[in-house]
């Protein structure tokens, strides 16, 4: 905050002396980074959420399996062994069983996790990013570009996006890289709105007219003094979106449209095992089991995360 | 009422127009030359090859200015003329039109089953609500919500296809080929509008309106039909305009699994292939259809409540 430390240097003439001495001055210790914000209190309710806790747990430990086992176990998903293929979960080891190439199903599902965990992520970030870059943009400078911006993403909105994502796949070719890109570019609207809303109903607070005549650029008033106050509404959707992101990049590499063989994707694993349902039921059955439940446990969180974030939004609800 | 279907007919265009220009640019943003995917690798060996690519270039209409070519494809597609196939070298259109019937047959039957079921057990949740009755509904509508529907799809043919052998698993045309995926698609539909419904119930139950009903004495019939249930229709009609793009994506995803002939099918075999025309044709189709629906809703909703017809 460089812009505004009038706290820690006050002038002479305004200070009694031997006040000023000490490093307490409360009246001047108005600036907005010295106060911890609301974070702390959010994570103080998530963590007495115990339905949040439970899908943080879940959460943690599909990560923390798709970090720590590939590390640790020597072999790998892609190995082929014909001679044990479509063995039942137990036999010979295989907590899972194998699949039609004698791969091993658990450890063909570990990686999966990493794939689907990271894709997710990312296909987040880009939306979050875009997003809100173009809602900030809109709704700080309004005007004509508030109106362009805005129609576009009225009009990508009256899309479903599975269109959106066909017309990128089709463009940019099939692959979980373009999946990805697809899926993000495709939430990107939600999080413009819900950005500049925040934005135009902050814009004229007088903290940030107190920083812009004191003279801050609009990058920075933009950056550094809007931006953290609007964040709440962006996480939550970010946590809901996350769940869907995972979801719809595995029903793109499901159509054939996202990770290409042999990639161990939850989606392409459920895709291969159509064809040997009559002899190998597990193989369709864990790699959906692992969706729903990676699935399942982002979308309580997300839950309380917006109910954390807006306690009387979860007051209000059923 | 016809000022207010008027403004949001005119509203429409102006989308439809710009989805029109994304789907024409789609062919100029491939990149290389979509004359080049269109012949394959190969074409890319014959000495002859220039040649040819000119006329093909020609005859597409690829050489003339960009508004040109996109005047002459917007004409076209509004007279039914969609280009012709690259792979199957057949209008996109006739393609089309052989494949939609089996995926209307099957959005039908699955939005039939989301309002339907969907309304009843919102209706049935919310009238007995926090009774054990209420909490089987609500859990299995989480799980609507949750499970991937290509899953649930799946878990279907192996219970009843591979188990029970009671329904085939793939195919279209008999009816009984498409229980199982109109069930599967329509799944997700029951538990978003059962969800949607018992919460809009419950929220126009505690509305003073409702209270004066009860109060001049009205029998409780009367009060739910004439009442509840016209008001809490309102968030219920969104949900099921917004079950129609869900169905575009579902469609796709389920006609892959029970291998369905339909338009989902028939968009992704287009796309691994490369058939630009196609693509884009489903597309434009799709997007169509998803504008008018909603248009459709937007004039449901001025219908069901008039303070919006008063404020257009």
């Amino acid at each position: 905050m460089a812009t505004s430390t009038p706290g820690s240097a006050p002038p002479p003439s305004l200070a009694e002396p031997g006040v000023s001495g000490g490093h307490l001055d409360p009246p001047h210790r108005t600036v907005p980074c010295a106060t911890p914000g609301p974070w702390p209190r959010v994570a103080q309710r998530l963590r007495r959420n115990r339905v949040a806790m439970a899908a943080v747990t879940v959460l943690a430990l599909v990560a923390g399996v798709a970090l720590v086992v590939p590390a640790v176990v020597v072999i790998d998903p892609l190995t082929q062994d014909l001679r044990a293929s479509f063995l039942a979960p137990g036999v010979d080891g295989h907590l899972l069983g194998t699949d039609h190439l004698g791969r091993d199903v658990l450890l063909r599902l570990v990686d999966g996790a990493r794939v689907s965990l990271a894709v997710g992520v990312l296909a987040v970030v880009i939306s979050v990013v875009v997003g809100s870059g173009i809602g900030l943009l809109a709704g700080y400078v309004g005007g004509a570009l508030d109106r362009v911006l805005m129609r576009l993403i009225d009009v990508q909105l009256a899309f479903p996006g599975i269109l959106l994502a066909l017309i990128i796949v089709t463009v940019l070719g099939t692959g979980l890289d373009n999946a990805m890109l697809a899926v993000g570019i495709g939430a990107v609207p939600r999080y413009a709105r819900v950005m500049r809303g925040a934005v135009l109903s902050m814009k004229h607070d007088l903290f940030v007219e107190a920083a812009r005549s004191l003279g801050a650029t609009d990058l920075r008033l933009m950056l550094v003094h809007i931006l953290p106050h609007v964040l709440g509404p962006v996480v939550t959707l970010a946590t809901l979106g996350l769940g869907t992101a995972i979801l719809a990049t595995a029903s793109l590499s499901f159509v054939g449209l996202g990770a290409q063989p042999p990639t161990a994707e939850w989606g392409l694993m459920l895709a291969e095992a159509r064809t040997y349902l009559r002899v190998a039921w597990w193989l369709a059955v864990c790699p959906g089991l692992a969706i729903m439940a990676t699935v399942f446990a982002v979308n309580l969180l997300g839950d309380a995360v917006r109910d954390a974030l807006d306690p009387q939004m979860a007051f209000g609800r059923d | 009422m016809l000022r207010f279907v008027g403004r949001r007919l005119a509203e429409s265009i102006p989308v439809l127009v710009l989805a029109s220009v994304v789907v024409f640019s789609m062919l100029h943003l491939v990149p290389g030359d979509p004359v080049d995917a269109m012949m394959g690798a190969a074409a890319l060996q014959s000495t002859a090859r220039q040649a040819v690519v000119d006329r093909v270039r020609d005859e597409l209409g690829l050489n003339e200015p960009l508004p040109v070519q996109y005047a002459r494809w917007a004409l076209g597609a509004l007279h039914g003329d969609l280009g012709r196939s690259f792979i199957r070298d057949r209008p996109v259109s006739e393609l089309i039109a052989e494949r939609l019937p089996s995926t209307v047959e099957l959005a039908g039957l699955s939005m039939l089953i989301a309002a339907s079921l969907g309304l009843v057990c919102g209706l049935v949740a919310a009238l007995k609500r926090n009774t054990p009755i209420d909490g089987v509904i609500m859990a299995v509508s989480l799980g609507g919500v949750s499970m991937p529907s290509f899953w649930f799809a799946v878990l279907l043919i192996l219970v009843f296809s591979v188990g029970l052998r009671l329904l085939p698993a793939t195919g279209s045309g008999t009816f009984a080929q498409l229980i199982l995926p109109a069930v599967a698609l329509g799944y997700e539909g029951v538990a978003l509008v059962a969800r949607v419904t018992r919460a809009a119930i419950l929220e126009v139950l505690t509305r003073p309106y409702v209270t004066t009903a009860r109060a001049k004495g009205l029998p409780p019939r009367a009060v739910l039909l004439r009442h509840v249930l016209r008001n809490a229709l309102i968030p219920v009609v969104t949900v099921m305009g917004l079950q129609v793009g869900r169905l575009l994506a579902g469609s796709v995803i389920i006609e892959t699994v029970f291998a369905r002939q339909g338009i989902g099918q028939l968009a992704i075999e287009a796309i691994l292939q490369k058939d630009y025309p196609l693509v884009q044709g489903i597309i434009l189709l799709s997007a169509s259809t998803y504008v008018v629906a909603n248009l459709l809703v937007d004039l449901a909703y001025g219908y069901l409540d008039p303070r919006l017809r008063a404020a257009a």
